[in-house]
């Protein structure tokens, strides 16, 4: 028997056996050429400040599949550390599972070192994870976060590439977003200040860009804790039914109906104790 | 990132698979145990990606050993690769999943996560190789 597996065990990691027969697919023959389904896109605004105490994320929700939109709620700011927040624009599930990644891996260091992680940290192991996939996992990401050593807030690249800059739009919506930030930032603004600007910037961005809408969702970060505002502004085109579409019962005649009573028979009972286990 | 070793990353330090990478123990393509191959399949790798995951652990461990010796001298290396190899032979029956604990603290993987440990685990494989070819080939009896 041929099998692949017979003589050396499975490799664990992702796996490119189907790629060849991928590739044959899409360059087919005259009749069709048969395309893969494309992953879902953000095609996002995010956008992302350090003010005086701390750093202020900003990012729409809105996830678009082609000309869909596939989610309007959708959640693009998630939880690295309890003093990082990252946002990602790019393939939705490839920036999901990173964070996830990295937020695991910079979980098992705090309980190996008993410290909170570093933002460079974060910045590192993103770095060198996308580096080596080189930039086939579509994930542009904005990190901000506070640490012992200040407010940072950088921006990864896919393949890699890093930047660390006090202001910073990503997405498909960052021209428009950039374009507000250069115009009304100042270094050392207050909260409220920042807020408004970060929020201004990613509505340019949903204003410009088809990728990018609905609400707008915030988060604060500052050395006392974290605000998640999500939403923080709503859209104004919000979707509600105008009417009850459900079938009223008995919309349907019933024709017939007959019941049929299925005989059990107790063949065999047993008792098995559960061992419930001590104090919770 | 580590820098340092990358010089060691060059292409004649890759390890390409030859024409003939199931070959038998008569240096020809083993039909009986390895299928049917075909030149073009074997010749490039589909995915550009394919080549540099498959010998990614083999070249991490090379630019760090190299980094190692430039620094610390021959028997750093000499050293670790005698701990690495006697790790390495902590294994299970070829068939069944080994956990490789030894080797994984050796090499600080045992904190980290990556993709390898969360897709195509192979506990969780659904299928399993047949255990009396699986070690008979180990054995070199087969």
């Amino acid at each position: 028997m041929a099998l692949s597996n017979v003589l050396e065990p499975a490799v664990s990691g992702f796996n490119f056996e189907n790629s060849t027969r991928n590739i044959v697919l899409e360059n087919g023959s005259e009749e069709g050429k048969i395309k893969a389904p494309t992953p879902m896109k953000t095609g996002t605004t995010i956008a992302g400040v350090v003010y005086k105490d701390g750093v202020v994320l900003g990012a729409d929700t809105r996830a678009t599949s082609d000309e869909v939109v596939a989610d309007k709620m959708c959640a693009k700011i998630h939880y690295i550390a309890p003093n990082i927040y990252c946002c990602g624009a790019g393939t939705a599930a490839d920036t999901e599972k990173t964070t996830d990644m990295l937020s695991s891996n910079l979980t098992i260091f705090s309980m190996n070192s008993g410290r909170n992680p570093r933002v460079v940290m974060a910045v590192n192991i993103l770095q060198d994870m996308l580096f080596r996939y080189r930039g086939m996992i579509g994930a542009h990401i904005i990190l901000g976060g506070v640490d012992c050593t200040g407010s940072h807030l950088y921006t990864v690249g896919p393949y890699g590439s890093i930047d660390k800059v006090p202001y910073l739009a990503m997405g498909s919506g960052k021209l428009p977003a950039m374009g507000i930030l250069e115009d009304r930032f100042k270094g050392n603004m207050d909260l409220e200040e920042a807020k408004a600007l970060v929020s201004d910037a990613i509505h340019a961005g949903i204003m410009s860009d088809l990728g990018s809408g609905n609400n707008i969702d915030l988060c604060v970060i500052t050395k006392e804790g974290v605000d998640y505002i999500r939403p923080h502004r709503e859209s104004i085109y919000n979707y509600k039914r105008q009417a009850k579409y459900k079938y009223k019962p008995g919309t349907t005649p019933v024709l017939t109906k007959s019941v049929n009573q299925l005989e059990l028979e107790l063949v065999h009972e047993t008792v098995q104790m559960m061992e419930t286990a001590g104090s919770s | 990132m580590n820098t340092r070793g990358l010089r060691s990353q060059l292409k004649d330090s890759v390890p390409v698979t030859g024409l003939c990478p199931q070959a038998g123990p008569y240096g020809v393509q083993d039909s009986l145990r390895r299928g049917f191959s075909s030149v073009k399949n074997e010749l490039l790798p589909s995915h550009p990606l394919e080549l540099s995951e498959k010998n990614f652990q083999l070249n991490q461990d090379k630019m760090n050993f190299n980094t190692l010796r430039n620094i610390q001298g021959l028997h750093a290396p000499l050293k670790l690769q005698m701990e690495y190899r006697a790790a390495r032979q902590i294994q299970r029956l070829p068939f069944l999943p080994s956990s490789n604990l030894a080797l994984d603290t050796l090499r600080g993987a045992d904190d980290t996560i990556g993709f390898e440990d969360i897709l195509n685990d192979p506990i969780q494989s659904e299928m399993m190789g047949d255990p009396h070819i699986m070690t008979e080939y180990k054995l070199g009896v087969l």
